[in-house]
């Protein structure tokens, strides 16, 4: 036990005694929380739109003027043929090209059915998705409007009937992506700093040599191993202390569940994410070596986590790799416990996973682990 | 007997490192290892100290079998490995508590033992390991492997790229480490230190040419060996390569070291031979021989 301590207070001396890395510990990770939680964001807007109107009529008029009162288009300029629009596309200019065709108005009245021509910039296929969506509300809107309109003056026998819809959004209610991606993001910082420290701190010693004289050393694996560690896990405690503050100030996130809850489980998701570092330690020579592994499992991590997109509407191999993705549980997790207030009983399968995967991992490393070659 | 070795072998993959090795240390003995880099030193070290296990045969040290024992071995042996291994960013107290506390012990507990040499460096005690000089770094190294009072000591070129006065002091160290009943295993490429030791073994491309005392060493060499210097040194050398009874030709010192394949040279002969060459000013006379003459003949 003395010897433990002694190998935590050495660690925790050399982590203070290294004052540039020990603020890359604590600025960047603040930064890229209000950096990211900012810019992240699925919302479109500000989608530049422009028209071809070739019926000038009341109901073209309607069309335009919808979209201009909506906060979410701004109408860039009117085009008077589809060459133009074409062109207009092509130099990026505007994202959507809506073409009104000659006699929309007549049609509408005539054969109650008209065309419109909805042309859409598609680099980016997710945002283009989204455009087509709001463009088709749109429409629809002034659909239902010109309908009424046209029924109401002709055969007023004729009820309209329709289905509304009024959407009420559960545990998120004014549909704030921030309250959603906070935690998400602050998961993430936690898994990397506490992934990347502990993968190269054994690696470290390594190359320095010093390790060779260690195990030369009576001491324990098990003493070195927990000496070595423990800083970390501390570390990564305080790193998610820092982020919830934030998360609450500045973001004001609702944390409807347990705040213990969430340290109970980030007590043992850390053992799983420090023996994730151990094993990848072990297996490398340099820290240029355990950085370019560690990031190569955190790009797998965090792009299959369900953060940045949904796990629901991924290929169903995918689906069952991202079983084995500790991020996925724990966001999972955290959104679960700040947002719906989830207790301990609806997050069991979550931590239970996260139990196993940690004794796993950190068996497999202590056993790879070796003093002698 | 301090030190056991039965034909040990260790290679890597399938590079050999070091062949059949066997040798044995008296206890309280001052033992050489004299090779140059390359030879299989440090991978010899390595095995002694359990950090490798050989692919043949087996040692004892310090009465434990290297390969059973490892725990009892960690106890018992000191290592100071060739690359400076301690914590940079740690000072030199730091370290040196830290040591003792991951061997079960303190400072204070074998202060008699370190004394000598931690009284030099203890004036710099705050400064941190990395920012000491190469002299004291070493002294620092041998405190932290002398803290937990090792039955015997390991020192892979403990004196490598360390000035000549250091040097000197530092084999002056290890005189006193030995007075204390502390077997000393020490490597290194200095042939002139060799004679510093009880005892010396040879060892080349892996496998121990020779051992004994450097005195019976030197003594038993039956060859004579001549320093000869003339004014065009630089083609000495092949010339006396093309001496019909040529040994062994080497630069040593402002000297080449000649041998002849006849226990009987006719200098007069050699010295025509070289004015043939059109060399002058030549001085031909007999050369004590060193260990590192002997070396060279293996």
């Amino acid at each position: 036990m003395r010897t433990i301590l002694f190998i935590i207070q050495k660690e925790f001396k050399q982590i203070f005694r290294d004052k540039s890395m020990l603020r890359l510990i604590f600025i960047l990770p603040i930064l890229q929380l209000l950096i990211l939680s900012n810019a992240a964001t699925f919302d479109v807007k500000n989608i530049r739109i422009s028209f071809i109107d070739s019926d000038n009529s009341i109901s073209s008029r309607v069309l335009k003027d919808k979209f201009n009162a909506n906060s979410y288009f701004s109408v860039t300029k009117e085009l008077t043929n589809p060459k133009e629009g074409l062109d207009f596309l092509q130099k990026g200019s505007t994202d959507i090209v809506i073409e009104i065709p000659n006699q929309f108005e007549k049609m509408l009245q005539n054969e109650k059915k008209a065309e419109l021509q909805i042309q859409i910039n598609a680099i980016d296929a997710a945002t283009a998705g989204v455009q087509n969506v709001y463009v088709s509300q749109i429409v629809q809107q002034v659909n239902q409007d010109i309908a009424v309109k046209i029924y109401n003056t002709t055969e007023n026998q004729i009820i309209l009937s329709r289905i509304e819809t009024i959407p009420s959004f559960w545990y998120n209610n004014t549909l704030n992506y921030k309250t959603f991606m906070v935690p998400g993001i602050l998961v993430l910082l936690v898994t990397m700093l506490t992934l990347f420290l502990s993968a190269m701190n054994i690696v470290r010693e390594k190359e320095l040599g010093t390790l060779e004289q260690i195990n030369v050393t009576p001491i324990k694996k098990y003493q070195f191993i927990i000496g070595k560690l423990f800083p970390f896990w501390v570390l990564g405690l305080i790193i998610l202390s820092v982020g919830l503050v934030i998360s609450k100030v500045v973001f004001n996130v609702p944390m409807l569940g347990s705040i213990l809850l969430v340290y109970g489980f980030t007590s043992i998701y850390l053992l799983l994410i420090l023996g994730f570092g151990l094993y990848i330690s072990n297996h490398t020579e340099t820290q240029q070596q355990a950085m370019f592994i560690a990031w190569f499992f955190m790009v797998i991590f965090i792009l299959m986590s369900g953060l940045f997109t949904p796990i629901e509407s991924m290929p169903k191999w995918a689906q069952n790799i991202t079983l084995l993705n500790p991020i996925r549980y724990f966001v999972e997790f955290i959104r679960m416990v700040l947002l719906k207030g989830a207790g301990l009983k609806e997050v069991l399968p979550n931590l239970v996973v996260i139990l196993i995967f940690a004794i796993l991992i950190n068996g497999l490393a202590v056993w790879s682990y070796k003093k002698t070659n | 007997m301090s030190i056991s070795v039965q034909n040990i072998s260790k290679s890597f993959k399938n590079v050999s490192a070091i062949q059949n090795i066997s040798f044995e240390v008296k206890s309280g003995e001052l033992f050489g290892l004299i090779g140059p880099d390359g030879a299989g030193k440090t991978t010899l070290f390595r095995t002694l100290t359990t950090l490798l296990i050989p692919n043949e045969g087996n040692a004892i040290v310090a009465g434990h079998d290297i390969i059973k024992n490892v725990k009892e071995i960690r106890n018992s042996v000191g290592y100071m490995p060739g690359k400076f291994s301690l914590y940079q960013d740690l000072t030199i107290a730091e370290n040196l508590a830290f040591f003792a506390t991951i061997f079960g012990t303190t400072i204070e507990e074998n202060y008699d033992l370190i004394e000598d040499i931690y009284v030099q460096i203890e004036p710099f005690k705050n400064r941190r390991a990395g920012a000491l000089s190469g002299g004291m770094k070493q002294k620092l190294a041998l405190c932290c492997a002398l803290i937990h009072k090792p039955e015997v000591l390991f020192l892979d070129e403990p004196t490598t790229g360390v000035d000549p006065v250091s040097r000197k002091e530092f084999w002056e160290m290890l005189k006193r480490l030995k007075q204390k009943g502390i077997t000393i295993l020490v490597s290194t490429p200095y042939m002139d230190e060799a004679v510093l030791c009880d005892r010396i073994a040879l060892i080349q491309k892996g496998e121990i040419l020779k051992i004994d005392t450097p005195e019976n060493i030197v003594s038993s060499y039956e060859k004579t060996i001549y320093d000869i210097k003339t004014n065009k040194m630089h083609q000495l050398i092949e010339h006396l390569k093309k001496f019909p009874t040529q040994y062994s030709v080497f630069a040593f010192g402002e000297y080449v070291h000649y041998i002849d394949n006849n226990i009987e040279l006719d200098l007069q002969k050699l010295k025509i031979y070289l004015e043939e060459k059109q060399h002058t000013n030549i001085i031909i006379q007999k050369a004590t021989t060193t260990i590192e003459d002997v070396f060279m003949d293996l």
